[in-house]
């Protein structure tokens, strides 16, 4: 049986250590709370991008543009995000493993990552990162997701890539955070559904190509930063899961080393009292 | 106006829903050139330029910078999804003086490697502000 000097310190340490998870848990709850109102005011934007070009496709389903259609390069571009810090639950590891356990090859992969977690990890495993914008997860900005949406179509029309593909874990509620794996480009006409049977005419200006050719990239925009957004709710939603499990399991240790500490203690004493009657039985 | 009708004004950005109202008239600049907004107006899909968007409601007219976007006209509503939308008090007036001298010079000097798209956007944003914190 540990002394009781060894269950004392044993049960210190880890009851500091849920003084730490409990305070992490406070604090990403905090953060959660203000990641979840951004979130959602962001959410009627990308709704109605969604319902304007899936329209646009519906109505237009025998058009050729070249956002439509896969380009030549077998190479495909994953814009990953995951968090630059850890403890948050199988938050980071979930996005990581849609890369892994995929059906994409290594070798055909273009990392661009946001989050230095998801980073690391794919480096060692051996992938191509080949953009890092790790620094925009922690406060994301329309105009980040624009920087990589407007890089990543450059590369597509330069047909240096072939596919586009964003994995991010989407934000359902509080205690619901899915990873989800969404193929950017090219746009798939037969995901998208439009929801509305709405067949009034619809005139575009300029020409519906062209619009396609200007609309396409501000949709992609919204979806990055949408997922950008997302995420950062997520990370919090699940670090703070993480952290109260945490706290809930410290707790249980602690009142189970309480009990066997105070078992040990009672143990010492009971043979010290033997000791002393066996000494006093000695010399009487 | 004699009559009193009214479409439904919605203006969304990334960051939030910037205006949802009904409004007598609205004023807007496309690709393909300025476009004021009545009731029962054909539907339109066209994509959004930098520019001063003007909204009549009451008599009263209301401007705002819009930065690019596309706005979905239907008969009895008008839908802006901007990048940017600003109200006059919420833009830097210096800033976007400072902006628009860079983007003029940059346009005029004759510098062979000049992004002309990306200055003259830079031009028009900037334009776009001034326009509206007048």
């Amino acid at each position: 049986m540990a002394s009781m000097r060894d269950i004392k310190r044993r049960r210190d340490s880890i009851q500091s250590t849920g003084q730490i998870t409990k305070a992490m848990k406070l604090v990403s709850t905090v953060k959660l709370q203000k990641a979840k109102g951004r979130a959602e005011s962001t959410k009627p934007y990308s709704d109605l991008m969604y319902e304007t070009i899936s329209n646009m496709l519906a109505r237009s389903r025998n058009i050729n543009h070249r956002y439509l259609k896969p380009g030549d390069s077998h190479k495909k571009a994953i814009i990953t995000i995951t968090a630059n810090r850890g403890l948050a639950g199988g938050y980071n590891s979930n996005i990581t493993k849609l890369i892994t356990n995929g059906e994409f090859d290594k070798e055909d992969v273009n990392i661009i990552a946001v989050g230095t977690k998801g980073r690391d990890f794919l480096v060692r495993r051996g992938y191509n990162v080949t953009d890092d914008y790790s620094e925009v997860i922690n406060d994301p900005l329309y105009t980040d997701a624009r920087q990589m949406c407007d890089k990543l179509l450059k590369e597509f029309e330069d047909g240096e890539i072939g596919e586009i593909y964003l994995a991010y874990t989407s934000f359902k509620n509080t205690v619901v955070h899915e990873p989800k794996l969404l193929k950017l480009l090219p746009v798939s006409v037969d995901e998208i559904k439009s929801n509305s049977e709405d067949t009034t005419p619809m005139n575009y200006e300029p020409q519906e190509d062209e619009a396609l050719d200007l609309i396409i990239p501000k949709y992609l925009c919204s979806l990055i930063y949408g997922a950008l957004i997302e995420a950062v709710a997520s990370e919090n939603g699940a670090r703070m899961q993480a952290m109260d499990n945490a706290t809930s399991n410290a707790e249980e240790m602690i009142s189970d080393l309480s009990l066997k500490y105070n078992r040990a203690r009672q143990a010492s004493i009971t043979q010290e009292l033997t000791e002393i009657i066996a000494g006093a039985n000695a010399i009487g | 106006m004699a009559d009193s009708k009214t479409i439904k004004l919605l203006i969304n950005t990334p960051e939030r829903v910037f205006y949802n109202d009904d409004v007598t008239m609205v004023e807007l600049a496309t690709s393909e050139g300025e476009i004021g907004v009545y009731p029962d107006h054909i539907p339109l899909t066209a994509v959004l330029v930098p520019c001063v968007l003007k909204i009549h409601q009451d008599g009263e007219v209301k401007k705002a910078a819009v930065h690019g976007g596309i706005v979905e006209i239907l008969k009895d509503k008008v839908t802006v999804l901007a990048e940017i939308a600003e109200w006059p008090d919420e833009i830097d007036v210096n800033r976007a003086n400072e902006a628009k001298t860079r983007a003029e010079r940059r346009l005029s000097s004759k510098d062979s490697n000049l992004d002309v798209a990306r200055a003259e956007l830079a031009l028009k944003r900037s334009l776009a502000r001034l326009g509206a914190a007048d």
